[in-house]
């Protein structure tokens, strides 16, 4: 996990409302401290991207501040576009120019001397080194989205901003870019992702960022926020189905299964007591016999839809299933 | 300022000028190379000398200007039209860059391009006609200029268009006439006085009659006038741009 550090990022207050007259950003405040991968999670249209490039510079705020390691972005904005690179949602590399050129380009567009070294080391980081010679438009899906990630690092940026960087990408490719941005957080790199994976922000993130309708729902530790919301659920199969539950077992937050062959208990694994042990004594000395147990915990995906939507949509989808 | 910026943009646009060059610099050769043909030597032949100068020698300023300009706008409006079409435009938005730097790494190459044509042209004109340049540093200040100022409104127009469409709108309905009615194959002075007048309304005809004084010290209007019209046209570009970038027309949202 990530140190706690004081915030690279801040934005504070803002808002983006469009020409046409849709506000994008609400009133948002957001953080992202030094070292971590911190993942944006939200639905479409929930404002990642509007963020993501309003921090950039690539879209202007109504109002609200925005801060990278303390510069503005608008007062001071050579140097608070200095620490930031992007790798934006969509495969967007001028086909005709080779894979070197284009990175070196990124270099010199922030004001850094070429140095074929770093543009080497970046390139091998991503095992792009072998195709450094070839033109952009030669390579695959997979390959453009690391040329994309090769671009945004040539300027060695302390920020990363990745838009959903694993759209599209074969399930190797992606845990092959996981492995990457797991380097760049030991490097000192902050993180920011965006993704539609929620394994992906399980597996990768430091912290959590729920967006929905323009605002931060909230930000928090990922093993926090699953501890927090995550429900534990005790499935127990009994060898012999029963028809009610015994009147030994009811008050304890027990359900049966409709088939009656199962007890389900949930409770909260991180409090002192969870009431294992007392529902198993009361099982044997109801004279149920266990043929199998097993545990579920919720995921971040389950947490994530409840947030969004609120219990009840998470009540509804359970039902549907 | 971020020169290395500058000199980034600059590079990449003379490397993707070089990569085409079938495109960039023969075409506009050969077909400068036809109009020497058609209106220098066959045409010309037949028509007495304008102003003292024989047709075929008269015409090379203006055949000049003719691709310079086309040549500053079409490298001018593809430099920065492109990574909009592309969506590499997001590389320059989110950069530590200016306006002006953007603008000096676009339109210099635009210019640069430009130029390195309008020379091969002027190369080429010694093998059809003879003619000598009476101000050859007149000359060169104003075709240096000439491809300044219209690289800047080739850049207005690439930021403008949304399509390759309205890419070539402007270039072909719009410039191409005020370079053929701008005195590029007449003297003003040759026109009965209402279109005479009309000419003088023309921006460019400003600019081919001083180009064409620094060859032959002969102009429709005086130099003074030329240089002054060159200037205006310019900082009204720049003050378009300008205000492009601060309010983000058609670059950011």
């Amino acid at each position: 996990m990530a140190p706690q550090t004081s915030p690279i990022v801040q934005v504070q207050g803002l808002t983006k409302t469009y020409s046409g007259g849709f506000t994008a950003l609400d009133n948002l405040d957001f953080d992202a401290r030094e070292g971590e991968i911190l993942a944006l999670l939200g639905p479409n249209g929930a404002g990642k991207t509007t963020l993501i490039s309003t921090i950039c510079g690539i879209t202007r705020p109504t109002s609200g501040s925005v801060t990278v390691g303390g510069y503005d972005i608008r007062r001071d904005f050579r140097r608070a576009r200095s620490m930031i690179g992007l790798v934006p949602q969509e495969l967007v590399v001028e086909p005709f120019t080779k894979v070197k050129d284009t990175v070196a380009f990124s270099r010199g567009m922030f004001g850094k001397a070429p140095d074929p070294a770093h543009v080497e080391k970046v390139l091998k980081q991503l095992s792009l080194w072998d195709k450094r010679d070839n033109q952009v438009r030669e390579l695959s899906g997979g390959m453009k989205r690391r040329v994309l990630i090769a671009k945004a690092l040539a300027h060695e940026p302390r920020v990363l901003f990745l838009d959903e960087p694993t759209a599209g990408v074969d399930v190797e490719l992606r845990k092959g870019m996981w492995d990457v941005v797991r380097e760049l957080r030991e490097q000192g790199v902050t993180v920011i992702l965006t993704t539609h994976y929620i394994e992906e922000a399980e597996e990768m993130a430091d912290r959590i960022s729920v967006i929905s309708a323009g605002r931060i729902l909230l930000t928090e530790d990922k093993a926090a926020l699953m501890r927090r919301m995550g429900h534990k659920e005790l499935r127990i199969e009994l060898s012999e189905p029963i028809a009610a539950l015994p009147p030994a077992l009811e008050g304890r937050g027990i359900e049966l299964s409709e088939d009656g062959h199962s007890l389900i208990y949930s409770y909260d694994s991180s409090a002192e007591r969870t009431g294992i042990t007392r529902l198993l004594s009361a099982l044997a000395e109801a004279g149920l016999v266990m043929s199998d147990l097993s545990t579920h915990q919720s995921s971040l995906e389950e947490i994530f839809v409840s947030l969004v939507h609120g219990p009840d949509d998470d009540n509804e989808r359970e039902a549907a299933q | 300022m971020n020169l290395q910026a500058v000199l980034t943009i600059y590079k990449a646009e003379m490397r993707r000028f070089f990569r085409t060059y079938q495109q960039s610099l023969i075409a506009p050769v050969i077909s400068t190379s036809l109009y020497f043909v058609v209106f220098g030597t066959a045409i010309g032949g037949r028509i007495d000398q304008v102003e003292g100068v024989p047709y075929g020698a008269f015409i090379v300023p203006g055949l000049i200007m003719l691709s310079v300009m086309t040549q500053s706008i079409q490298n001018g409006s593809v430099g920065i039209y492109f990574p909009k079409f592309q969506g590499t435009i997001y590389e320059i938005l989110s950069a530590p860059v200016t306006f002006i730097e953007v603008v000096a790494g676009y339109v210099g190459a635009a210019a640069t391009k430009a130029l390195a044509i309008g020379t091969i042209i002027l190369i080429t004109a010694t093998f059809f006609v003879d003619f000598q340049i009476l101000h050859p540093i007149s000359m060169v200040a104003f075709l240096l200029m000439t491809c300044v100022c219209f690289a800047l409104l080739g850049f207005i127009i690439g930021i403008w268009a949304q399509n390759f469409d309205q890419l070539s709108m402007i270039p072909v309905l719009v410039i191409t006439p005020l370079v053929f009615l701008g005195g590029s194959f007449y003297s003003a002075n040759m026109l009965p006085p209402f279109w005479e007048g009309v000419t003088r309304l023309n921006p460019v005809f400003y600019l081919i009659s001083g180009f064409r004084w620094s060859f032959f010290g002969y102009a429709d209007v005086p130099v003074g006038v030329s240089l002054i019209a060159i200037a205006i046209f310019t900082a009204v570009c720049l003050s378009v741009i300008w205000w492009i970038f601060r309010s983000g027309w058609r670059l950011r949202d």
